[in-house]
């Protein structure tokens, strides 16, 4: 083991979407300043974007206004959205699409030389290549290193304040010390929290990146950072076995849902997000299943488009009509709800940040699927997000000193490793606590086996066993640093597991079906729940806080102590 | 869902091994890439368009429904061809233009 302390102005964990675009903005705003990307993976192929992506869904689109988008966004959130952060946001969309297109996106247009809409809020692309031109484009940058393979496991904090990060570099067993004066969270969200829908085999292949693993929420839940809406969790709605996307086939060739009896279902329950997977779950349960998109005698051109479509996004379902030979126009595109993730690009859960994406701890900003507040950021909304706190990152460390890292706080670290690699047996590998982890989760804290519903008792069950499993983790052994990763990954997700279960069990009503379907609390209450529920970790213990909605007229600002 | 390396095929370059989002791929003693931990794979593909010698394919795993085909890709410019093997020894071939936007 082999340790490497490294100072930079500006840290970034996790280079993947809003990552990148941070570290573009800053070369732009503050050229001087070093910055360092921390990558788990490789920038060229890593995250959400690593397989392509199909549309840019974040779009303003011809005669329509940024507040258009916040007020579609509160609506589908059922109103627990920030304001803020949404008219933020979408104020920058455009902006960051068109600096995709120089990069070298390609980008569909009308005869006018507009961007050809999807609907009323997409834009056609070919995004199958959006993340090495991304990657490149930061390759490029002469202030800005990138190290990839380095799992960040922790912030380093003095006197309330994030001072770096801890890291293990997988392929060189080196452990990582970096001093920073700002870090930027931008590891994504949080998939295999709960059983997925083929938990054998193809066990990984979800919608979610499995490699996302929530480590920024966990880093920022044991560094006391306020968290928002972990129980607004997000279940999609995709092609069975593939899990792959099925805006295409609904918003590109209009195919409806519908149930086995070829009744078309999704009036009957509304068509906001959770709504859409709350009736496909209901007409399997009345036992009207199983659940389609319509798209039998569709002609052999659409089909042909649609299957490069998905080749460019997600090639299994393509390979899956090619060899059963039963393509879209011969048969229905069968559909069911994933396991759910907790994603802060589609969903509100995640970092409580003010407008400029800084976090309630000092020095640690967020932004993308880890940043919360704000939904239906895609990625367009995840580089926008990365360009506001890059803004602000580079006013705020002006004239800012390095702290450094206390060596008791070094020495903690380096020990919590030792332990784990100087082991040389255990009676349980992180693999099967985390199958235990993902069996809880579904079993207590609404899962797929139990169609998302959850009561309190059962909740109180699950937070018992996710408790229990953490302690276990302790007991663990790593043969290499690659397996060291293994157990970083369990451990943050049984945090994040214990935070999503608290939230579940605070919001005393059901606002979102599937969502968060409480069996205790079946009905919206809109007297006493239109709040968010924050959480904090102190202690031990998640401490759970009700804060009043913020509108887009705020300009919310933390105040440090 | 997995990817199969080809062995006879690689020729050790160590691309796919680079690009994996997950790091699931290693070189074996020989020097050829094989796939460390295949119940790990996303299926993201990233590997199999990194190989210029199309060693790497990807099938679907029989839990989800897959029947033994599989396919890679093989990079011609400005044209991504995709190729599918299916088990009857017959070949089926998609071209996507990367110039060309998806329709949909
Ligand atoms: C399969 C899929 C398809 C999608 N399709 C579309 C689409 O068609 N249109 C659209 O607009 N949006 C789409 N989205 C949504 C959009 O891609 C995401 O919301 C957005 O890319 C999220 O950006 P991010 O930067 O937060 O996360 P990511 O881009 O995933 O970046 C997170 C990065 O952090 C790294 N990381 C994680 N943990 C650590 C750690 N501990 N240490 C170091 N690095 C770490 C990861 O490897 C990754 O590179 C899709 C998402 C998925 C998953
Ligand atoms: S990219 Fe292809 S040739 Fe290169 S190591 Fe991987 S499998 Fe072998
Ligand atoms: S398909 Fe993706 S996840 Fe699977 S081995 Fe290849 S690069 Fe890794």
């Amino acid at each position: 083991m082999d340790i490497k302390r490294i100072q930079t102005d500006v840290l970034i964990i996790g280079g993947g979407t809003a990552g990148c675009y941070a570290a573009l903005t800053l070369y732009e705003k503050a050229p001087q300043l070093n910055v360092l990307i921390c990558e788990k993976a490789n920038i060229k192929r890593s995250g959400c974007l690593a397989a392509g992506v199909n549309a840019l869904n974040a779009y303003i689109t011809k005669g329509r206004t940024p507040q258009d988008y916040v007020d579609y966004a509160r609506k589908d959130a059922d109103g627990i959205v920030r304001g803020d952060l949404l008219l933020t946001m979408s104020e920058r969309l455009n902006a960051v699409t068109a600096r995709l297109e120089e990069l070298g996106l390609v980008i569909l247009k009308d005869e006018n030389g507009d961007y050809a809409a999807r609907g009323n809020r997409n834009i056609k692309i070919n995004g199958e290549n959006i993340k090495p031109i991304l990657a490149k484009a930061v390759e490029k940058l002469p202030n800005t290193q990138i190290i990839n393979r380095i799992n960040i496991t922790d912030l380093a904090l003095k006197n309330a304040e994030v001072v770096g990060a801890y890291g293990i570099g997988i392929e060189n067993s080196t452990v990582y010390i970096i001093e920073a004066k700002a870090v930027l969270m931008a590891t994504g969200g949080a998939a295999g929290l709960y059983k997925p829908n083929n938990p054998g085999f193809s066990r990984h292949k979800m919608w979610y990146p499995p490699f996302n693993t929530g480590a920024g929420f966990a880093m920022g839940i044991k560094a006391g950072a306020e968290m928002t809406t972990f129980e607004m969790r997000f279940i999609a709605l995709r092609c069975k076995d593939t899990i792959a996307p099925t805006g295409t086939l609904a918003q590109g060739v209009g195919a409806k849902q519908i149930n086995s009896r070829g009744e078309v279902y999704e009036q009957k329950y509304g068509l906001t997000t959770s709504e859409r997977v709350y009736g496909t779950v209901n007409e399997n349960v009345e036992g009207r299943g199983p659940c389609y998109l319509k798209t039998e005698g569709i002609d052999k051109a659409t089909e042909e488009s649609l299957m490069k479509a998905y080749l460019n996004m997600a090639p299994s379902q393509t390979l899956k009509w090619i060899s059963s030979g039963l393509t879209p126009s011969k048969q229905n595109v069968e559909i069911e709800g994933t396991e759910p993730y907790i994603v802060g690009g589609h969903t509100a859960s995640g970092f409580w940040v003010d407008t400029k994406r800084r976090t309630t701890v000092k020095g640690l900003y967020a932004a993308g699927d880890v940043s919360g507040g704000c939904p239906q950021k895609y990625v367009t909304g995840a580089l926008a997000e990365g360009e506001i706190a890059a803004d602000a990152i580079a006013r705020d460390i002006k004239d800012k000193a390095f702290v450094s890292i206390e060596q008791s706080d070094i020495d903690i670290h380096i020990e919590e490793i030792r332990s784990f690699i100087t082991k040389k047996e255990a009676l349980f590998t992180a693999e099967q606590l985390e199958e235990a982890m993902q069996t809880v989760m579904d079993s207590y804290a609404g899962g797929i086996k139990t169609n998302y519903r959850f009561n309190e008792k059962q909740l109180d069950i699950a937070d018992i066993k996710i408790k229990k499993l953490y302690e276990l983790s302790e007991d663990l052994f790593a043969a290499d640093f690659q397996e060291l990763m293994y157990i970083y990954e369990l451990r943050e997700r049984l945090v994040v597991c214990r935070s999503v279960i608290a939230h579940l069990k605070a919001r005393q009503e059901t606002r979102w079906h599937s969502f968060a379907e409480n069996l205790d609390h079946p009905q919206k209450d809109d007297k006493n729940w239109r709040k968010y529920v924050n959480s904090k970790f102190e202690n031990g213990r998640i401490k759970i806080v009700l804060r009043e909605l913020v509108g887009e007229e705020n300009s919310f600002e933390h105040s440090y102590q | 869902m997995s990817i199969a390396i080809n062995k006879n095929k690689c020729v050790g370059c160590g691309r796919c091994m680079d690009v994996c989002p997950g790091s699931l791929i290693k070189l074996d003693g020989e020097n050829r890439a094989f796939i460390k931990y295949p119940k790990d794979c996303w299926g993201c593909t990233s590997c199999i368009k990194e190989c210029r010698s199309y060693a790497i394919g990807f099938f679907l795993g029989a839990d989800m429904g897959g029947t033994g085909s599989i396919v890679h890709t093989e990079d011609e410019g400005d044209i991504l061809k995709w190729v599918v093997d299916m088990p009857d020894g017959s070949k089926m071939v998609m071209e996507i233009d990367r110039n060309e936007s998806n329709k949909y």
